[in-house]
């Protein structure tokens, strides 16, 4: 597999999507980082560069503060910290790119992990200054758990280490002695870079001559992300019936649902999970006409050959390759209530389109995020904690591990009292 | 191998039509916001295609400002006829004349935050629990915080500080009596997208999206067209320019920019050579650096 795109430039319509996140520490240039990207891709425009001029003016900053441009809120501009996952946008004649910008204080397990869940690529910021810490272990086990498979170490500030060869180097070693325990990353790249000054960023650097790799942005342009998604298992949870009630459409049953899995077409045998009813798919209907095939991730309605009762929260499947159907879920979860996890506690569990009650049955262990130590025999949950649990649901799931297939593979739990989401699960 | 790879417009597509599929399936009552502008029209392109070959099942709720240009009422009007769809008018007008809202006085008064209470009304008396909105997390940095489906407290705040959190794509739209949901399901697109897609579907739009010469005033560096709501102050020249506009709002603060884009591919140059952003010439954003954020917690879409 190559892992660069061949062709240079494309043109809008062919553009592809990559999503990636950025992980860091407080100060560690994350935001003038984000900034740097969109200011040099010229993803910025005239009125907000003019708006972040005059506020850098008015706090007295020496260098126009590029952070403004992502720290949204007026609480986030008062105390100079990011509060929330902020999305953003910007593209280059080769990508479209869209950016989960998480923060890296107190609430950071939880919106990581909201940002990882969509993401493709990482980027972890380590402070050249600093080196390898705590926290980018933290980052890297999240971004391992989140199954994102690719992953850049942006190693920043190389401008406060006199640019040393050296300290780029101890800092990659010491990362890779640590990543053979991340299974789920399939790549990572160690680019030298000064967010400020905008070395490696954009532009080649030429403080750093002994540096040959790519930019950060040509890396992300060019990286061959491959499909995310998984095209053997063939999945479709249905979303909606759609049911015209007209004339011209006056049999139609359609089961509206987005592919998350494997390929669909006319004439395929299909089974209904969990009912196991059998079918074969007539066909494949959009808008714009019918489709010779239907992949994930795009939305579709299926008609199928004989009338069977679907409904919301099914899985159409096919039947040498079952979804596993049960009630008894093993997973990984990460906890973001401020309200502990009650071992036995009853939630909401939201998979797919299904919604069903369920109970926590056992807790097995916590992962100590920084160390990447079990603890066993403490069964409470707080918040940001990750650990291992078993749950029992009051009506079977259709589902895949994590590893596998990440829409099929994933649920949330929900406080049936408060409505909240309070825990993000990945099937075992 | 087969190529199985989707470009960034279809995934766009399809990550709309599942949220438009969700919010129908998730809500008793959901609504869609139609304002005549380009994201709400592409908003309603996507509905139809989400529900093909039903009707779209929710109705369009049109907040009226009462200070409308007459080219957005009457695509509004063919819009609906053409697609079967149920459309509710939510009248500021009205409200005013109720004494519900009280209207801005002074120079730059403006009816927009009256929109605020008029929304909120029309929802709670057509008890919509999920009002659905074009808006789109590039346009400004209050919004790029925004979820998919972003709860509204009983009295249709926003609280930015206490989202939930939305990870792959499963949405939490539960909720108590008397709160809903906004909804955004082109969240993830951005001006660029939006007019690409209009273009690659042959969506029309309203004419004065396109080029066209109209007598304008310029107010606070701002080019507003004159109509019966906007008309020249002491001092201020009326003048002849080429212009369109790149969001329909409110007559009476929609600026227009100078313009001899009269077709989409043009308008596609313009917006890709543009160093402003769309919102850059709404004098409602302008009135200070958290306008934005202040309106969307007191309920603006």
């Amino acid at each position: 597999m190559s892992t660069e795109n061949s062709s240079p430039e494309k043109g809008y319509l062919d553009m592809d999507l990559l999503r990636f996140t950025t992980a860091g520490s407080v100060d560690d240039g994350k935001s003038t980082l984000i900034g740097r990207l969109m200011y040099d891709s010229k993803a910025i425009f005239e009125d907000q560069l003019e708006s972040i001029e005059n506020t850098s003016k008015q706090r007295g900053d020496e260098h126009v503060n590029l952070a403004l441009l992502t720290d949204g809120l007026r609480a986030e501009r008062e105390q100079g910290i990011t509060i929330d996952v902020a999305y953003r946008y910007f593209a280059t004649p080769r990508r479209k790119f869209i950016i989960a910008d998480t923060p890296g204080h107190i609430q950071y397990t939880r919106n990581m992990v909201t940002g990882a869940s969509t993401a493709n690529l990482a980027i972890i910021l380590v402070d050249a200054r600093k080196g390898v810490i705590e926290q980018t272990c933290r980052h890297s086990f999240i971004a391992n758990l989140l199954r994102i498979q690719h992953v850049v170490i942006a190693v920043n500030k190389m401008d406060l280490v006199d640019w040393s060869e050296e300290t780029f180097n101890k800092i990659r070693s010491d990362f890779q002695k640590f990543a053979s325990r991340l299974d789920n990353i399939v790549e990572i790249s160690f680019i030298p870079i000064s967010a400020l000054k905008g070395d490696n960023v954009v532009d080649k650097s030429t403080n750093m001559p002994w540096y040959n790799g790519p930019t950060l942005l040509y890396h992300l342009e060019t990286l061959y992300v491959g499909p995310d998604a998984n095209h053997v298992d063939s999945r479709l949870p249905v979303q909606w019936v759609i049911r015209p009630h007209s004339d011209q459409y006056h049999d139609f049953r359609g089961y509206a649902g987005r592919v998350a899995g494997g390929v669909f077409k006319p004439g395929d045998d299909v089974v209904v999970y969990p009912s196991g009813f059998e079918a074969k798919v007539k066909a494949l209907h959009t808008a714009d006409g019918e489709l010779e095939e239907a992949y994930s991730p795009l939305s579709v309605a299926m008609t199928l050959d004989r009338e069977i009762d679907i409904s919301r929260g099914d899985m159409i499947a096919k039947p040498n390759n079952p979804p596993t159907v049960g009630q008894d879920i093993d997973a990984m979860v990460c906890w973001f209530s401020d309200k502990p996890l009650n071992p036995r506690g009853k939630f909401l569990i939201r998979h797919c389109s299904k919604e069903a009650k369920a109970l926590i049955r056992d807790v097995k262990y916590k992962v100590d995020i920084n160390t990447l130590h079990k603890i066993e025999g403490d069964n409470q949950f707080t918040l940001n904690d990750i650990g291992r649990i078993t749950i029992r649901t009051a009506s079977p799931l259709c589902y895949d591990s994590y590893k596998r297939n990440r829409v099929t593979g994933s649920f949330i739990l929900v406080d049936a009292n408060t409505n909240e989401t309070v825990a993000a699960g990945m099937i075992r | 191998m087969q190529d199985y790879s989707v470009t960034h417009l279809k995934q766009l597509e399809s990550e709309a039509i599942y949220i438009l599929r969700e919010t129908a399936a998730q809500f008793e009552r959901p609504v869609l916001l139609f304002s005549g502008g380009k994201d709400s029209i592409v908003m309603t392109h996507l509905a139809m295609k989400a529900f093909w070959p039903a009707k779209i099942p929710f109705p369009l709720l049109h907040v009226d400002t009462g200070h409308n240009f007459p080219e957005t009422i009457q695509y509004r009007d063919d819009l609906v006829a053409k697609l079967g769809a149920n459309l509710v008018v939510g009248s500021v007008e009205e409200a005013i004349k109720d004494g519900r809202v009280v209207e801005e006085k002074g120079p730059n008064a403006s009816r927009n935050m009256l929109q605020i209470q008029t929304l909120l009304d029309a929802l709670e008396e057509g008890q919509y629990d999920a009002a659905m909105g074009g808006a789109r997390r590039d346009e400004e940095k209050a919004r790029a915080k925004e979820r998919f489906f972003s709860h509204r407290d009983e009295f249709g705040q926003w609280d930015p500080k206490n989202q939930r959190p939305e990870l792959w794509n499963i949405f939490n739209g539960r909720m108590a009596h008397g709160e809903h949901f906004r909804v955004f399901p082109l969240s993830n697109w951005t001006e660029m997208d939006v007019w690409q897609y209009m273009k690659a579907e042959n969506i029309e739009l309203p004419s004065l999206y396109y080029s066209h010469e109209r007598d304008v005033v310029i107010r606070n560096g701002t080019i507003l067209a004159v109509s019966e709501f906007v008309q020249p102050r002491d001092g201020e020249k009326v003048e002849k320019k080429r212009i369109r506009f790149r969001t329909m709002g409110d007559a009476t603060i929609t600026g227009a920019v100078e313009s001899d884009a009269d077709t989409m591919d043009k308008i596609i140059e313009e917006v890709a050579a543009a160093r402003q952003t769309e919102r850059g010439n709404r004098a409602d954003d302008k009135r200070s650096e958290s306008a934005m954020e202040d309106r969307k917690k007191a309920g603006y879409f």
